[in-house]
């Protein structure tokens, strides 16, 4: 490899970044969008959830304490009280609650005659998980209730002082126990792939549509020269998003940052290349810049989204798929990623994922070089 | 006029298509999504790693670890013995919870003092971590309740303890099945991105190559130029939105229940509103580059803010009301409408209505646009 040649192709890649200032801005300007998206707008977090009750027994003050529960809890947000079946059904249809709470006639005179008294609870399950989140809530309020009735027949027989279970919660790593610790370093390696590969993607499949390729491989430019040349001013942008991602993380969001940035800087280093590796190899197979974008978008945007562990749990996933997430890099540069800001890893942990990284890196370069070879040839 | 629609209709659909691999492109990405979607798009936690660190070791310690392992969800993963493993374990996210019982837990609980049990989640996913915080907090009140009856039965005294039961029952989705609720949706996200970027990187291929001139010299009128361009797309895009039906339904056996017909003629009316968009972004970019990073400008906050994976009602206020204005949003409540709710007309016209409102200004807007590009 000659450094003259090296730095010729990518003087020629910086000019043709700079006349196009607009793709420029936006490889930066998506990064800060995704980011205050992320940051402000989405959050995992479940309160509030609305909720209509019917109450059949409402003369009661039993169950007028037990809606109380409920009431003072953030977890739910009472809508609306009804006296019929019909307005649960049409307000469940349209999405405007989720909970639908139905207390019998003879719910207090149940319990006061010392008997199981039921409760019904109609849930719009469309949403699994959010309804899963939202049942798990009352069944927690309804167990509490039980508990606190058994305590107090058990006081009223004079019996010794009730016991209880002290289930004592400790969150690490995410003290604040908010989905946007653990959302950001997602953000950040999507990002990061985005601009990487799918703005390279692009930049040889150009040269091929406008006929400037047969121009650069009539001059004595070799072909890993080309590929390293074109991907350097690509290389400058990633590092810069991700510059700016870490400066909002830490500033804006108040993500923590606990490992070391020298670790970060290496790591990232790796996973840009595999990624702009991959992006040129896309765009020497395709040829045309509407096929590489529709390649690029299927084999990095979507498994850096689904598979990565990013929103998605990997551990949930069927056997096979998780095998598959072995491939993806994002699945590694995440761990990472979310490692070094929430949990202060270190090598020693991350080593894994770093050698996995790089052999990603150099697997994909070598290929991509073959290819390029091979297509010019 | 017909002969020449058909004309740049037929050059437009050949051009798409004359690449094969544009074709396996175009085939492929609705099916790996559905099949993504379908297997590695789940959110529903069935099974959660867990670590025991039983540091008690009584009769009681055992039977509460008992109740955890009964339950289906907790899986012990391992036993450990000392803090460094419980380090360890969480540090590499071997296991989502350690379940710690201290040494006097069996010696309190008999003496009628608090028992302590320290849970240690990961928390670095808070949502996963809440939803396993729910089912440990099940468990243990359950076994609570459990060992109060226990005691009150023992005394013989007592024999009728009032206790709530609750009956839950899910609408539309009985056993909570997150593909159910995400699958409908990716016809939504093909739809989107594939509209907007075809669109988008076509027509700015041909100011590229410089092939424009030639279209603009010929007798076409500019509607039909614009009408040519977009309609190849707008039928990939309605029969990507068929395949993944087809698949979503008889390969994932999701519930299909409202109308087919409602279905395609909401796609179509949505349909406006991307290539709309896709059209716009064509006028304002002059190389695929700049159009294809404009897609994902647009694409990701209408995709992250329509309610797909992040729920709206839990966006901040501001946030919310942003949204009235991205169409996804009410596409997405008609698609799961259709597919789960079976809902028809007289429920949806509130979503559809925007719909049609905003789609004919995307496309009118842009095509006024474009036409003056033209001339």
């Amino acid at each position: 490899m000659n450094l003259k040649r090296i730095r010729a192709i990518s003087n020629k890649e910086f000019i043709q970044i700079r006349r196009d200032p607009r793709s420029l801005g936006l490889a930066l300007g998506i990064p800060i969008i995704l980011l205050l998206i992320f940051g402000y707008g989405l959050s995992l977090d479940i309160d509030h959830v609305p909720m209509i009750v019917w109450n059949q027994d409402a003369s009661s003050v039993t169950t007028r304490d037990f809606l109380l529960n409920f009431k003072n809890s953030k977890y739910f947000r009472i809508v609306r009280y009804t006296d019929n079946y019909r307005d649960i059904e049409r307000m469940i249809d349209r999405g405007q609650v989720m909970l639908a709470l139905i207390i019998p006639k003879d719910f207090s005179h149940y319990l006061e005659s010392g008997k199981t008294a039921p409760l019904q609870l109609l849930v719009d399950g469309s949403d699994s998980n959010t309804a899963t989140i939202a049942m798990g809530y009352v069944r927690a309020v309804v167990s509490q209730y039980n508990i606190n009735l058994l305590s107090k027949t058990l006081a009223d027989y004079g019996l010794n002082p009730p016991q209880a279970i002290d289930a004592r919660p400790r969150l690490w790593f995410n003290m604040a126990f908010t989905s946007r610790w653990f959302i950001i370093p997602g953000v950040l390696s999507m990002i990061m792939m985005i601009i990487a590969a799918l703005l390279t993607s692009l930049t040889v499949a150009r040269e091929w549509e406008r006929g400037t390729m047969e121009q650069l491989v009539s001059t004595p430019v070799k072909a890993p020269e080309l590929i390293v040349g074109k991907f350097i001013p690509y290389f400058i942008i990633g590092f810069f998003d991700l510059f700016i991602g870490v400066l909002m993380a830490r500033f804006l969001f108040g993500v923590p940052f606990r490992g070391s940035y020298f670790l970060l800087v290496i790591l990232s280093a790796f996973f840009l290349t595999g990624a702009l590796s991959q992006g040129i190899l896309i765009s020497t197979v395709a040829r045309t810049q509407l096929l590489a974008s529709q390649m690029a978008v299927l084999t990095t945007f979507i498994p850096t989204m689904l598979l990565s562990g990013f929103i998605y749990p990997i551990f949930n996933m069927p056997q096979a798929v998780q095998a598959i997430t072995y491939l993806i890099p994002a699945r590694y540069y995440i761990v990472i990623l979310r490692g070094l800001f929430l949990k202060g890893s270190d090598m020693s942990t991350l080593w894994d994922e770093a050698v996995f990284l790089l052999l990603f890196a150099l697997i994909m370069f070598t290929i991509a070089v073959r290819k390029f070879k091979k297509r010019v040839a | 006029m017909f002969e020449r629609m058909q004309a740049i209709l037929i050059k437009e659909f050949k051009q798409v298509l004359r690449d094969p691999r544009m074709k396996t492109v175009l085939f492929i990405s609705p099916l790996l999504q559905v099949i993504l979607f379908g297997y590695a798009a789940n959110r529903d936690i069935n099974y959660i790693p867990t670590a025991i660190y039983d540091r008690d070791n009584t009769k009681e310690s055992r039977e509460l670890l008992r109740s955890f392992t009964y339950s289906k969800y907790f899986i012990p993963k391992f036993y450990i013995y000392s803090d460094a493993e419980q380090n360890r374990v969480l540090d590499k996210g071997y296991a989502s919870v350690v379940i710690r019982i201290d040494r006097g837990f069996g010696r309190n609980l008999n003496a009628g003092k608090d028992a302590q049990v320290q849970m240690a989640y990961d928390g670095t996913d808070s949502n996963t971590a809440m939803v396993v915080m729910g089912y440990a907090n099940t468990v243990i009140g359950s076994f609570q309740e459990e060992i109060l009856k226990q005691k009150a039965y023992a005394t013989g005294r007592i024999t009728a303890i009032a206790n709530v039961q609750l009956r839950d029952r899910a609408w539309f989705n009985g056993n909570l099945i997150s593909r159910n609720y995400y699958l409908p949706g990716v016809i939504a996200s093909i739809v989107t991105i594939m509209s907007l970027l075809l669109t988008a990187m076509a027509i700015v291929r041909e100011k590229e190559i410089g092939t424009m001139e030639q279209l603009i010299v010929s007798p076409l009128k500019p509607l039909e130029l614009i009408i040519g361009k977009l309609m190849p797309f707008a039928v990939i895009a309605l029969c990507q939105a068929v395949l993944i039906t087809i698949l979503g339904v008889f390969w994932f056996h999701i519930p299909f229940r409202g109308s087919l017909l409602l279905l395609l003629l909401s796609t179509c009316v949505y349909l406006f509103t991307t290539l709309g968009a896709g059209l716009f972004i064509s006028t304002v970019s002059a190389t695929q580059q700049e159009a294809m990073m404009s897609v994902f400008l647009f694409y990701n906050p209408v995709f992250l803010l329509s309610g797909f994976a992040y729920p709206i009602q839990n966006m901040p206020q501001i946030i919310q009301y942003l949204t009235i204005f991205n169409p996804l949003r009410y596409y997405l409540v008609i698609i799961r409408g259709i597919f789960l709710k079976g809902v028809g007309m007289d429920v949806l016209w509130p979503q559809l209505l925007p719909l049609v409102v905003m789609g004919l200004a995307t496309i009118i807007m842009s095509s006024l646009r474009f036409r003056k590009r033209l001339g």
